[in-house]
């Protein structure tokens, strides 16, 4: 991994007194991943340039238990060793911990004054692309120029990857160019490799002094780099509010607009689940694939005598406990609700005898083999006298511009249906299993392709 | 006086305090059968005569009563008991758990009991409490059997108690010490002629009037009863069964038919329906004495037995496992029509519930009762009723062979209510047919302990068996395909080498220790492991695995997901190895419809495509761009005079290590537009219809594979192979040069096996195979650069135990879910076994071995 910076003032060795690094020696630091060597490839009046190179020891990065990856390898197989991560970062303040400050003994006059400086990374995680990392260095005044890495030349045909080189040209102090470079190049990663905490709220405004306040993709730096923890990223906005007053914000509406809109459709359409639930006179419901206990909570506000929310991962039920505090819930509220690890593909006794069941965009989930089996389980097996159920309606995708044709709105999908395959499958569903269908809109019906979200309400 | 007690039952013993009834409990039954309401005053107030906890003391004694009748065991309950609201509870409990509650009554004088009682310091009662006891035991004397006590015995002396003996005779249906071999026989309904054909098909002898049969060495035949009817010579199967049951060579069970036909025989008003009005008719042709034998006979057959050590249960209608070789009302009801809802169906026949579909029972149920097309194994139960009367055939299971024999009835005696289709004009098992619920989640969910032949038993953790639940429900095939999972793999001992973690020395050397003097080298393919079932037709796919999609197999990986997203695909793969199949006559010499074959199917990029592009390029990108920018740098100081030679060597090195990993992976990518493009590599010819066939060695199965591939090289690809003998140290080298070999280039490495599949050391089951992987290979375990000399001998630290203890366990398990399935087990129980490999894996092991 290697950072030059390179300057054109005159004289340009001066670079070495910033640094407090002479430009004829080679020196060599260690830090707690590897060493540090700085050393100048050029170092003349006209032009110096110092490069920091970081040997990383991949053996020692590694570190057992470290969040959970869908590769078992990438604690072995890493970029890390190679890219300008936050290990850059932790390398910058150990070896120019003076020029960071922006403090140069008997050079206080040049440290405080902007130089035409240059910096190069031959390889940085860029997750958001050249467009990302525009946004983040241009509104700083450097001239940006972004080479993208293509992933193999013998295979061409795979295109770019997430990498790119980086070269940053601006006039500045020295101080605030390495002072971007410790924020930015762990936000353009989005990624640490130590644990995140207060303290980290800390160097954040130390290091964001006077520019990141001001920043138009200020929340996103601070979201990022505080590992988008709510409990911390949200003190450190109010903070750098209380410093700055906040600016006007050039908004996306775009962006905004369709988080919002998706907002509301969830919204809209636990709503109406809740409403056919209600309306079905329902006293004991399920709530299938409950996940997180989005719907359990907004049923748990309800006059249900039974609440059931059931899912196949053990992860979500303990997500839905905690939402839902259920260790401090009074008795006669504990007794009404109960989490069921249940895969929906097997039968499952535990849930016969309700009125009604909510299957929220849960059937998508299922392999389409698989679906079978749920079917059973739920309308021939568990029989509730209600069954909602809700999945995405395939045609409405092509008014949301920024999901690509043919791609399915999660990874996670195994299909997603237009009306009519649904309404086919829940006709089947109604007719082996003895049910009425009917079927719902869910968010704006769009008169060419309906709504984004179409629901069935089965009854028997 | 002779005390006859049924084994199991609960035996209730009453009579006032000071009767006795402790110290009679004590000489005629052991400790651990007696549950005493002093005993449990003690459990819960610590304290035996603390009267305020006789509530608590009663709730814990019929508590343990219960759990004890449920196993079922024996249980005597030593309380006074002289209240009727006392027995009450204990007489219910019997009858939940479908056992004889019996009263033993200690009816002593008063004088007596007030003696007993004065002796004992801790009963300060007075003596009114005696005397109210007493009185209300006289009371209660009379009633007892109408209460529901099965047997009520008075010892009214305490020479009547010295003098009594107590005698336990196992239940009616309890006939476990009686192995057979048996031939089981369906309902016959009057067909005398096709009885008298199976049995002799089985090899009975017959006599020429055929009222009377010998069975071949020991064997015994099992009626499951309804022998009258519909048919046309009910009184010949009469006399035959009987006769055969009278010399003791037929174990006769009662039909719901013959239970009408007893009723009408001891006069009773019984509607004649049902084919009853044929019977009685040819019944009229025979003496009087005949039809009072046949009323005796029938009127004792009990409801049903429990055979061979409990492994077999044998029931008219079937026997749901809660109420196996117990006694009741109910049991009696189910054994004679089945579970049913009570509502009838548009032929008017009763609706029944699937209690075969539910039964997960270890002892294999064998019933008739309604007529099916075909007698089929569900969940370890089978209906032997092939509708003969009905025109179908007349079908005999033997046991324990689990052998069908049938023969077809001569012509329709009857037209059935709902219409019977003959085996050949019925739609061999259709969607409704099939039960719809094969897996329920209490088969798989929790902790398990799954017994297995080769690894004995393998313990699931709860929290390993939620997490195979989790992959199992969402991203694997169709259940009814996984009939098998691969086991996990250990690496051989790390090398001793300098510049290497694996050799096959060390896999050498580890069999030689443990007695295993002859290995063979499998090569390693570089692709993914795919584990391919393949029938010859739809049809085998649908009477083996029971699918009905008209699937012909399929193809999944290690971990269950298919491997081929689109089904298509998998078709035109499965037709590809269904034709090299074909050509090679393996159908035939493996005399099966089907085949598991385990393969490694490549290239590695038709499955990891996208981990190669987003892990493996992305990293090799990075990394050139990289440290091309740092020697460029590096260069340029040295050019001016800079001290950088070692830092520049050093980085030097690192760009051909990276160069290497380049090639590393890129040797395992070639472009697959379709199916033709893939290569499938099998290496074990897993199970078919004949067999496991763990009992070949892998000469065997690589030479069964190689059929494959003569059959078609274009798809098809060979396994390389080297035997060696690990004590014979030329041999060994020769194995260690061919490692070499296929390493150098690139090549994965090999896999070392003992030559016998399964092969056992001093502490049982030996490593199935060890992997020694190619110094190369390894860059895209342990990352591009571990082969550098400041890494690699940090790597060297290996701990191999826990991969080698799952891996045994794995393998103990996949061995497992074939040997069930090929053993047409249900498929809950195959399941288990595939669940538990899953489950295995997600225990936490270096993912690098």
């Amino acid at each position: 991994m290697l950072l030059t910076v390179t300057t054109t003032h005159r004289p340009a060795t001066d670079l070495g007194f910033l640094l407090h690094k002479h430009p004829q020696r080679v020196q060599t630091f260690s830090v707690p991943f590897g060493e540090v060597h700085v050393f100048y490839p050029e170092a003349t009046e006209e032009r110096c340039t110092a490069a920091l190179l970081l040997d990383i020891d991949p053996v020692g990065l590694v570190r057992r238990g470290r969040g959970a990856s869908s590769f078992a390898l990438a604690e072995y197989v890493n970029d890390r060793p190679y890219v300008a991560s936050s290990l850059l970062s932790v390398a910058l303040v150990n070896v120019f911990k003076s020029a960071m400050a922006g403090t140069c003994k008997g050079y206080e006059e040049l440290a405080a004054s902007a130089i035409p400086l240059e910096a190069s990374l031959p390889a940085v995680p860029a997750r958001g692309g050249e467009s990302l990392v525009r946004r983040l260095f241009e509104p700083l005044g450097y001239d940006v120029r972004v080479a993208p890495i293509v992933l193999d030349p013998k295979f061409p045909e795979w295109g770019e990857g997430a990498h790119v080189g980086l070269r940053l040209a601006g006039e500045l102090r020295l101080a605030e160019l390495l002072n971007h470079l410790y924020v930015l190049l762990p936000v353009l990663d989005d990624d640490k490799h130590y644990w995140v905490d207060e303290a980290e709220i800390e160097k954040l405004m130390r290091r964001g002094e006077g520019w990141l306040g001001v920043h138009p993709e200020r929340d996103l730096i601070v979201r990022r780099y505080l590992k988008k923890q709510a409990r911390l990223y949200f003190p450190a906005l109010a903070k750098l509010d209380e410093a700055a007053p906040p600016v006007e914000e050039p908004d996306e509406p775009g962006r905004e607009e369709q988080l919002e809109e998706r907002v509301s459709l969830r919204d809209q359409r636990l709503g109406t689940v809740q409403s056919v639930l209600k309306s079905s006179g329902a006293k004991r419901v399920l709530d299938l694939g409950c996940g997180a206990g989005v719907l359990l909570e907004r049923l748990m506000r309800e006059e249900y005598e039974s609440i059931v929310g059931a899912d196949v991962s053990v992860r979500a039920l303990e997500q839905a406990a905690r939402r839902l505090k259920l260790d401090e819930m009074h008795d006669a509220q504990r007794q009404r609700i109960t989490l069921l690890h249940s895969p929906l593909t097997y039968r499952d006794k535990r849930l016969i005898g309700f009125d009604a069941a909510a299957l929220v965009e849960v059937i998508e989930h299922l392999d389409p083999p698989r679906l079978a089996g749920a079917e059973q389980n739920v309308f021939g097996s568990a029989r509730p006298g209600t069954v909602v159920v809700t999945t995405p309606n395939a045609e409405y995708n092509v008014r949301w511009e920024t999901l690509p044709a043919g791609q399915f709105r999660h990874p996670d999908h195994r299909f997603e249906w237009t009306r009519g395959e649904f309404a086919t499958w829940a006709q089947g569903v109604a007719r082996r299993h003895g049910y009425e269908v009917r079927y719902l809109p869910v968010g704006p019906d769009d008169p060419q392709v309906g709504p984004p979200t179409q629901m069935a309400v089965f009854s028997r | 006086m002779r005390i006859d007690l049924p084994d199991p039952s609960l035996v209730v013993l009453i009579g006032p305090s000071g009767a006795g009834k402790s110290s009679f409990a004590r000489r005629h039954f052991a400790p651990t059968e007696v549950i005493s309401s002093d005993f449990c005053r003690g459990l819960v107030a610590d304290d035996e005569n603390a009267q305020r906890a006789t509530t608590d003391a009663f709730a814990v004694l019929h508590f343990i009563a219960g759990r004890r009748l449920a196993q079922p065991r024996f249980t005597v309950v030593d309380a006074t008991n002289v209240q009727r609201e006392a027995r009450r509870p204990l007489i219910e409990l019997a009858r939940q758990h479908d056992l004889f509650a019996v009263a033993i009554v200690l009816d002593m004088p008063e004088a007596i009991c007030q003696e007993r009682n004065r002796s004992r310091p801790e009963r300060d009662f007075g003596p009114h409490v005696v005397r109210q006891q007493r009185s209300q035991l006289r009371r209660s004397l009379k009633g007892l059997q109408r209460e529901g006590f099965r047997r009520v015995v008075v010892l009214r002396s305490p020479e009547e108690v010295e003098g009594a003996e107590v005698q336990r005779a196992p239940l009616w249906t309890d006939r476990r010490a009686d192995h057979g071999p048996f031939d089981i026989i369906g309902d016959v309904h009057g067909c005398h002629a096709e009885l008298a054909e199976l049995l002799r098909e089985l090899g009975y002898q017959l006599a020429a009037d055929g009222t009377s049969a010998t069975p071949p060495d020991g064997r015994r035949a099992v009626f499951v009863g309804d022998y009258g009817d519909r048919g046309p010579d009910t009184p010949s199967v009469l006399k035959l069964v009987m006769s055969m049951a009278e010399a003791g060579t037929a174990v006769c069970l009662p039909g719901n038919h013959d239970m009408k036909l007893v009723r009408k025989l001891k006069g009773r008003d019984v509607r004649i329906t049902h084919g009853l009005a044929g019977t009685l008719e040819q019944l009229e042709g025979e003496p009087d004495e005949f039809r009072d034998q046949v009323r005796d006979f029938l009127d004792k057959l009990v409801s049903h037995v429990v055979l061979d050590d409990g492994k077999l249960v044998v029931a008219h209608a079937g026997m749901k496992e809660a109420y196996q070789g117990r006694s009741s009302g109910r049991v009696r009801d189910f054994a004679l029509f089945g579970e049913t809802t009570g509502e009838t169906d548009e032929f008017g026949l009763p609706v029944r519930l699937q209690w075969a579909t539910d039964y997960r029972g270890k002892a294999a149920v064998v019933y008739g009762h309604t007529p099916v097309a075909e007698a089929e194994w569900l969940n370890n139960t089978i209906n032997i009723d092939t509708g003969c009367v009905f025109g179908g055939r007349l079908t005999a299971l033997r046991w324990p062979e689990r052998e069908l024999v049938s023969v077809p009835a001569s012509r329709t005696y009857y037209e059935p209510a709902k219409p019977f289709l003959a085996p050949e004009d019925a739609a061999p098992l259709a969607d409704e047919d099939r039960p719809a619920f094969l897996l329920d989640v209490d088969d798989v969910a929790g902790k398990r302990i799954v017994q297995t032949r080769l690894a004995r038993t393998v313990t699931v953790r709860e929290e390993n068996a939620a997490a195979a639940l989790e992959i199992m429900s969402r991203f694997a095939t169709d259940p009814r395909w996984l009939v098998y999972l691969p086991p996990t793999m250990a690496p051989t001992a790390t090398s001793s080498r300098p510049d290497l973690l694996e050799h096959p020395e060390e896999a050498f050397a580890e069999y030689r220790s443990v007695g295993v003097p002859h290995v063979i080298c499998e090569e390693k393919h570089m692709g993914s492991r795919a584990i391919v079932v393949v029938c010859r037709d739809a049809d085998v796919a649908r009477e083996r695995f029971g699918v009905d999609g008209g699937e012909t197999g399929a193809i999944y990986t290690r971990t269950g997901r298919p491997f081929l997203d689109r089904p298509v695909d998998t078709e035109a793969a499965l037709s590809r190895v269904r034709g090299a199949v074909e050509s090679a006559g393996l159908w035939d010499a493996l005399g099966t419809g089907w085949l598991v074959l385990d393969c490694e199917l490549l290239p590695w990029s038709a499955k990891a495509m996208e981990l190669i592009r987003r892990q493996y390029a992305s990293v090799g990108a990075a990394a050139k761009a990289g440290l091309n920018a740092t020697v460029a740098a590096l260069d340029v100081a040295r050019a001016r005079g800079l001290d950088v030679a070692l830092l520049l060597d050093r980085q030097r090195h690192r760009i051909e290590h990276v160069d290497d990993y380049l090639d590393a992976y890129r040797r395992y990518v070639w472009p697959v537009d379709g199916v033709s493009d893939l290569r499938l590599a099998p290496f074990h010819v897993l199970a078919a219809e004949t067999g496991v066939f763990i009992d070949r060695d892998h000469m065997w199965h690589l030479e069964h594979c190689d059929q494959l591939v003569t059959a078609d090289p274009d798809w098809f690809q060979r396994t390389g192979r080297r035997t060696v003998d690990v004590t014979d140290p030329g041999d060994q080298a020769t194995g260690a040069a061919w490692w070499e070999e296929l390493t150098v280039g690139g090549g994965e490495g090999m896999v070392v096996k003992p030559m016998s599949f399964v092969a056992r050391g001093r502490k049982g089951l030996v490593q199935p195979g060890i992997k020694c992987r190619g110094r190369e290979y390894l860059r895209i375990i342990y990352g591009p650069e571990y082969a550098d000399p400041g890494q690699i001998d940090r790597l060297r630290t290996r701990s191999l135990g826990r991969k080698r203890s799952l891996a045994i366990r794995e393998f103990g398990l996949g061995v497992e879910a074939l040997e069930r399935f090929v053993r047409r087990e249900p498929l809950y129980r195959v399941h288990e076994c595939v669940l538990g490999v899953l489950a295995m894996e997600s225990e936490p092991v270096d993912p690098r071995l």
